[in-house]
């Protein structure tokens, strides 16, 4: 009898943990949160705390790619572009109980806008210097006004999670789905749902649905990939090929790939005149031909095939295709045509001879790509190019560095030839490419911090970003930001290889998920993902 | 424990004639990717299957431990050379060089060495063919890799400074260079045997931890090392044997190596 009921007791326990296991999200971070503030964020792993915690004005839809209405119900932007005026949903609450009002948003941007704090997410309204004046004209109503007029303004407030003004819990109220309830340094941050939080669903249910979130920091993908098959974590946020084929065989109803991302893997020539390099082969690297001849003579396909098992697709330009405002269709796929590329060399002088190609001063062709030592992926592509340009005579040395050489080696001494990097794409509006484009900026990485800029191209190019930055009509922006593209595919600064897929992993216990190409991929929807068992419970 | 050594000789040299020989035994090109055939299985004509490019496993394997195996006897032989001249005529003469010696070889092995191949290899000039890269990295490892064996030769000279053949041969009046050449160095000579036969495993190794990180050999041209990284990620594993085969290669003949020489130690 006595060890019926010690049965009965453990049983009881295993069926309450496991009840109370299945209502807590679990994924991993892949390194600590360097800050909690909304304001500083400048991490993944801050930016996932402060989408799971934050309350936002309004929230770019990641799957319809469209602003919907959440803390403001309604906004306006004025035609100068200068002034967003936000009406406030009425009766909201931070997770602390305390009331949420437009003194508030003036608190948060204040905050932002505030020199000392050195803010990411304020550097991008700073368009140029003057102040940002925030009135509030009631308690449900604010305009906030900018020097400059801001591009695509309505559109930054996404990255403004709004702090209380009043709250001795400071940033940690929150209006946002959770609440940081613990975090442990180095080992995990616990959410808890907010209690206040305004959203419901159809049936009058206050969301979100999942009760808690624990976020495990853990760095290793092969510890997060047999975590997950163990349902230990429910969820992964991006994964490679690799990782994907072999779960796909084994659980196909756990990974799902959303098509092309926005992130794009790329090559590009150094052409900074005062680079520690030959100057012949300076002259090959500012040569357009010489670009368009390698662009030609890569296999694009066989990168896709071979490097991402087939879950990527041959880049067109600088924006991928799913960024779908942005993307210009008339741009045409580079044909794999090694002929054709070393018709375009021959037109530049270069002559194949014995099986290497000579430029005209009789130099073999041979120039190096740095890429990061330990991304087998790039170290893979580098090989394949390797193979490919070993068809048109030209011998190519890939070369593996350490991260911070190579960055020494790319932004600082400029001592190497060509790089393969990959760019990583947060946002879809080009104003976040300006530091890319721009002639004078860092990033402008083929030929950086240009004092005039060195070609009518770049010039032109130049213009037309600065033009779009400025232009209010967002037809217009696309026209003078489709004219960029153009420019770029045809003058090949950079030569785009591949736009990878957006790969994640999504346990069968969850429901609801929709992954898409847009961060956070899995758990944008947060709010309305539940598990299988608790959706049943609830609807009984 | 002879049938051991000669068995374990016999087969390390047999692996080594392999590799060497390498090409006789593979039609195929260690470099050259079929696109069509990545992670192919065993089959007649790859006979250890292709690698994540393409390229014939039997070819990288042959080739990767010739390359291994004559670069790491050669940068073990720089690093032996070193350590004889740091450690042998300090140790033998003594007084400041000896202090001196021993001061450089403190340091040497108190810079953590993983951390100075990154350094150097960082500076190298990126232009480089594979071939040149690879055997700058052996040549790498060889000059940094001195200090251990020049501890052990600095002690061994010091010790025979004060031998009784050493005092009287300094009594007749012989001097001090012919000491060193003629009756030190003969003297040395089996630690030098052992210390480079103990450095070559050493060195394998050392450029598959290299290579392992990205920052070995270059590609497409293969090495113990870089064959290893098939290994690199615990989930990679997909019932292919075959992705051992370089693993298995490398224990053989570090194994090999090691029995053979520790019982030349011991004798």
């Amino acid at each position: 009898m006595r060890r019926t009921f010690l049965y009965v007791c453990l049983l009881v326990t295993v069926l309450v943990s496991a009840a109370v296991c299945l209502d807590e999200l679990r994924f991993y971070l892949r390194s600590e949160p360097k800050s909690f503030n909304p304001a500083l964020v400048a991490d993944d792993a801050s930016e996932t705390i402060r989408y799971l915690t934050g309350g936002v004005l309004v929230r770019l839809n990641r799957e319809s790619q469209k602003l919907e209405p959440e803390l403001a119900k309604a906004w306006t932007v004025s035609k100068d572009g200068r002034t967003i005026t936000f009406t406030l949903r009425p009766g909201i609450r931070f997770s602390d109980g305390t009331p949420f009002s437009a003194d508030d948003v003036k608190y948060t941007m204040d905050q932002l806008m505030d020199p000392a704090l050195h803010s990411p997410t304020g550097d991008a309204f700073r368009s140029t210097t003057g102040k940002v004046v925030p009135v509030v004209s009631a308690s449900d109503k604010i305009s906030i006004t900018f020097p400059a007029p801001v591009a695509g303004l309505d559109k930054l407030f996404d990255q403004v999670a709004v702090v209380s003004s009043h709250s001795p819990q400071k940033e940690m109220a929150v209006l946002g789905p959770y609440y940081v309830s613990d975090h442990k340094s180095g080992s995990y941050v616990e959410l808890r749902r907010n209690p206040n939080y305004w959203k419901h669903d159809a049936a009058g249910r206050q969301l979100p649905y999942i009760d808690a979130v624990r976020l495990e920091i853990q760095s290793n993908r092969d510890i997060e990939l047999l975590k997950f098959t163990r349902d230990d974590i429910h969820l992964i946020n991006s994964m490679d090929a690799d990782a994907f084929d072999r779960l796909s065989r084994s659980s196909p109803d756990r990974v799902r790939d959303a098509g092309p991302s926005l992130d794009s893997e790329q090559m590009w020539f150094n052409q900074v005149p005062s680079a520690p390099i030959p100057g012949y082969k300076l002259e090959w690297f500012q040569s357009r031909n010489f670009r368009h001849a390698i662009s030609s003579a890569i296999n694009r396909e066989d990168l896709c095939k071979v490097v991402y098992n087939g879950h990527a697709r041959p880049a067109l330009g600088p924006v991928s295709p799913a960024n779908k405002f942005w993307f210009d269709s008339h741009l045409q796929p580079v044909r794999f045509d090694p002929a054709a590329a070393l018709q375009l060399l021959q037109q530049d002088g270069f002559q194949l001879s014995g099986g290497t190609l000579h430029d005209r001063g009789g130099h073999a062709v041979v120039f190096s790509i740095v890429t990061n030592a330990g991304n087998r992926s790039r170290e893979r592509m580098a090989t394949m190019i390797q193979q490919d340009l070993r068809s048109l005579g030209i011998a190519v040395n890939v070369v593996t560095l350490d991260f911070p050489s190579l960055i020494q080696r790319i932004g600082e001494t400029f001592n190497y030839e060509a790089a393969l990097l990959g760019l990583v794409n947060v946002e879809l509006d080009p104003n976040a490419q300006m530091n890319v484009w721009l002639s004078s900026s860092d990033e402008h990485q083929w030929n950086p911090r240009q004092k005039t800029p060195a070609t009518q191209w770049e010039a032109e190019v130049d213009r037309l970003m600065r033009a779009q930055a400025s232009a209010m009509d967002n037809q217009k922006r696309k026209k003078y930001f489709d004219q960029v593209q153009e420019i770029v595919s045809e003058q090949l600064p950079f030569i785009y290889l591949v736009n990878k897929n957006a790969l994640t992993g999504i346990s069968p216990l969850l429901q609801g998920a929709r992954p898409v190409v847009l961060r956070p991929q899995t758990y944008w929807n947060v709010e309305r993902l539940s598990f299988a068992s608790e959706r049943a419970s609830n609807g009984k | 424990m002879k049938a051991v050594r000669l068995a374990a000789t016999v087969l390390a040299a047999i692996l080594v004639l392999a590799s060497i020989g390498g090409s006789f035994l593979s039609r195929f090109d260690y470099a050259v990717q079929d696109r069509e055939q990545v992670n192919a299985g065993p089959s007649s004509k790859h006979w250890l299957g292709t690698d994540d490019l393409g390229r014939d496993r039997f070819a990288r394997l042959l080739h990767g431990t010739r390359v291994s195996m004559l670069l790491a006897p050669a940068a073990a032989a720089v690093s032996v050379l070193l350590a004889l001249t740091v450690g042998a005529a300090p140790g033998f003469f003594g007084g400041f060089s000896e202090r001196a010696a021993k001061t450089a070889i403190d340091l040497f092995l108190s810079i953590p060495w993983l951390f100075l191949l990154l350094t150097v290899r960082a500076m190298l000039p990126l232009n480089t063919s594979p071939a040149v890269s690879v055997t700058i990295t052996f040549l790498m490892l060889g000059i940094l890799g001195w200090a251990a064996p020049a501890r052990i030769l600095l002690a061994r000279a010091r010790s025979m400074r004060q031998s009784d053949f050493i005092v009287m041969a300094c009594s007749i009046g012989v001097s001090p260079c012919r000491l060193l050449g003629k009756h030190v160095l003969p003297n040395l000579h089996p630690i030098l045997l052992v210390q480079f036969w103990i450095s070559v495993p050493v060195f394998v190794l050392a450029e598959a931890n290299l290579s392992l990180l990205g920052l070995g050999v270059a590609e497409p041209l293969p090495s113990l090392g870089s064959l290893l990284r098939e290994l690199e990620t615990v989930m990679s594993f997909r019932g292919d044997l075959c992705r051992f085969a370089a693993l298995i290669m490398l224990i053989l003949i570090v194994s090999g190596m090691q029995i053979a020489m520790s019982e030349r130690e011991v004798s």
